[in-house]
């Protein structure tokens, strides 16, 4: 199976937070310590997650549910974060 | 007895300005640390034994990596090597219950450091509310540090807290068990292990929050509803601050009027009606535009909503190289960029912030209309364009749309340029939506007044009594031909940069006109009307001026005129509020620099341009 990325998925759907690929952001030095900020605002392996909202121009960016929380990311951000097993 | 040093700190969304705003109440000083924009928040609060305690609201942040300097100064602080800051002697680290996972990483990796500290479990009401249960007393357990339950926003809510602090600094003791492994991944391992064995149980999304999303951050409704909150924000801007700006601007007017009537016709009363009075005037002119936009900014805030405004906002701002949270003050500045200006403090990386308030003044702000106004009104004819359009209205319509199209260019090159650096993430949390609490909207806007007054008042009043200064002496000889100012020190300089200004097409009369005028951009009426040697109120000067400058200017003077005014930082109060927002002259000076460079480019080449075209 296809590995599939936060920025792929839909509204409404959920999924799992699997781990992260940072070498997918395209602006390296971005990417250098983007893991650790997902990290730290709560992205964490085994967490299950749910695309809640999308931005109004090109669905971007988008806010996603994890716990009780609602994070606001961009795709290019959600593009490093991969996806475990669907629910 | 010293004060007990203590330091609040805690991750965005923890609830800790409430609980600080709470604590310390009205006792409390905004400032900014020496050379950067990071506020500096501290206050007092006394104890039922007594104990006075220093309270110190250190930024928002979710860990001590050092990449911002919010991150930065606090570790600076933390550990006592700032500069400025001593010590604390006791951390208070406030989570927020509904979100102990995240929150607790940021209460691990501080025990490192080793000072004192006390967990303040916040919002424990809205978390039970939710269906989150949270086992305390084993959390103290497992953390090994006291964890005392608060809500922030009640006064009762933070008893038992100030309760605690009240006893001397000796009986805090370090913390123990700390782990060496303090990798971002290790800290959040431990976090998420402390979580699971304290969290009773889970608790859902908060509901209300979920509902009002559905609205908020629909891709059609959304926009919808934030175009109709800001078009009642400005409605209220403009028409709730005009009468009491009328208002103001009448009473100082009447008492420099008095003033006049009642002390002898000498320098002092010049200096008391003319340079204080009216200084004083306009500092004040500005209140109410600043309140009435802070008023809603802070409701917004509090409620939640302004992540939501950024979110939407966000893919449009990002193709400028900004974030969403730019929108608002650079809207703002449309009304005034001094509020504009001072509402760049949510944005929060510094860089962002910087290109913010940089491009601000480029948003034609209202006091442009008069000398827009004027100008259109000489010079342009209203004749139909493309058959709808007036070419007054079109002339206008470029104005602004030269001011927008110019920030745009101006932010693109400075983010590849001066405020080039790592691409900042969006990534925010979209706090839950909550009542805004009256008193401390208050207290926050009151805070905002202050440092208006405070820090850009000083400097506009200074500013305007040296013009006043600048623009009566000397005085004119007895013989004189030419109006007083031409004699004057504003004279003497605006006839000094004539040569400068000649490849703009400007006479000696803006030239003198232009250096009055530094003080706002609608008193470049007047002056000119001085310059003229005009007689009567403001609406006749204004009237008779049209037909003198009909008169005297060719048309490329005036379209360059036009196009100084686009970008000239021809406003004191707007220079005065960047040297207090941006903490730092240079920034100011390169502000004041590359507007007046863009003015005296973009004049040239319409003067220049014009004169062809007509040949």
């Amino acid at each position: 199976m296809m590995t599939r990325y936060l920025s792929e998925l839909n509204i409404g759907e959920t999924s799992i937070i699997a781990g992260f690929d940072t070498s997918r952001v395209k602006d390296k030095e971005f990417a250098a310590d983007l893991e650790d900020r997902l990290l730290e605002i709560g992205f964490e392996e085994g967490l299950s997650i749910e695309v809640l909202h999308q931005g109004p121009i090109g669905g971007d960016p988008i806010a996603v549910k994890i716990g009780t929380m609602t994070i606001a990311l961009r795709k290019m951000e959600a593009a490093a974060i991969i996806l475990g097993e669907q629910q | 007895m010293t004060a007990l040093r203590v330091a609040l700190i805690g991750a965005p969304n923890s609830g800790k300005s409430s609980l600080f705003n709470t604590l310390t109440g009205s006792h409390q000083k905004v400032a900014n640390y020496p050379g950067v924009t990071v506020e500096r928040r501290s206050g007092t609060m006394t104890t039922e034994g007594g104990h006075e305690v220093k309270i110190l609201d250190l930024p928002g942040i979710y860990s001590l990596n050092d990449r911002s300097l919010d991150e930065k100064v606090s570790r600076e602080i933390i550990t006592g090597v700032h500069e400025m800051e001593k010590q604390p002697e006791v951390l208070v680290c406030v989570i927020n219950a509904s979100n102990i996972r995240v929150h607790l990483r940021l209460v691990l990796e501080l025990k490192t450091l080793g000072l004192p500290m006390i967990v303040a479990l916040n919002m424990h009401d809205l978390a039970a509310r939710d269906g989150i249960e949270i086992d305390v007393s084993r959390l103290s357990e497992e953390l090994g540090l006291p964890v005392i339950t608060t809500i922030a926003v009640r006064r009762s809510g933070v008893e038992a807290l100030k309760e605690f602090l009240d006893r001397d600094a000796s009986a805090y003791t370090k913390p123990m068990g700390i782990k060496s492994d303090t990798s971002t991944r290790a800290l959040q391992k431990e976090a998420g292990r402390i979580t699971s064995l304290v969290q009773v149980s889970e608790g859902g999304h908060h509901k209300m929050t979920r509902i009002l999303d559905s609205v908020a951050l629909h891709p059609v409704i959304g926009p919808i509803l934030f175009f109709v909150i800001l078009f009642f924000m400005f409605q209220a801007v403009f028409s709730w601050a005009e009468t009491p700006m009328d208002l103001i601007e009448g009473s100082f007017v009447a008492l420099g009027e008095l003033i006049g009537e009642n002390l002898p016709d000498n320098w002092l009363r010049s200096f008391i009606q003319d340079g204080l009075i009216a200084g004083v005037g306009s500092v004040l002119v500005f209140l109410p535009q600043i309140i009435i936009l802070f008023l809603f900014i802070l409701t917004l805030e509090a409620s939640g909503y302004m992540a939501r405004a950024a979110f939407i906002m966000d893919k449009l701002m990002a193709k400028v190289g900004l974030n969403g949270r730019a929108f608002i003050p650079l809207l703002s500045s449309f009304a005034c960029a001094i509020p504009g200006i001072m509402a760049t403090r949510t944005i929060a990386n510094h860089r962002d912030r910087i290109t913010t308030i940089m491009i601000a003044p480029l948003m034609t702000c209202s006091a442009r209309l008069p000398v827009y106004t004027l100008m259109i009104a000489a010079f342009i004819p209203n004749k139909p364009v493309l058959g709808y359009f007036g070419l007054q209205g079109v002339v206008f319509f470029t104005l602004y749309l030269a001011g927008i199209i110019s920030a745009i260019i101006v932010a693109a090159v400075m983010k590849k340029t001066i405020t080039k650096g790592t691409l900042q993430p969006f990534l925010m949390e979209l706090p839950k939506y909550q009542m805004p609490r009256l008193n401390h909207v208050l207290l926050e806007l009151w805070q905002r007044v202050r440092a208006f007054l405070r820090r850009a008042g000083t400097i506009i009043l200074y500013a305007a009594i040296a013009l006043w200064a600048l623009t009566l002496y000397p005085f004119a000889p007895k013989d004189a031909t030419e109006p007083d100012i031409y004699y004057s020190f504003a004279g003497m300089i605006g006839r000094a940069l004539q040569p400068i200004f000649a490849p703009l097409g400007f006479n000696w009369e803006i030239s003198i006109a232009l250096v009055p005028g530094m003080a706002a951009r609608e008193v470049a009426v007047s002056a000119l009307g001085t310059v003229y040697a005009l007689q009567g109120d403001e609406d006749q000067v204004a009237q008779s001026l049209s037909t003198v400058l009909q008169n005297s200017w060719p048309l490329p003077t005036a379209l360059a005129f036009l196009a100084w005014y686009i970008y000239a930082p021809q406003c004191l109060a707007t220079l005065a509020t960047a040297r207090r927002e941006t903490n730092s002259w240079r920034w100011t000076a390169f502000m004041a620099g590359y507007l007046f460079a863009l003015a005296y480019l973009v004049a040239m080449i319409v003067n220049i341009s014009a004169k062809a075209l007509m040949a």
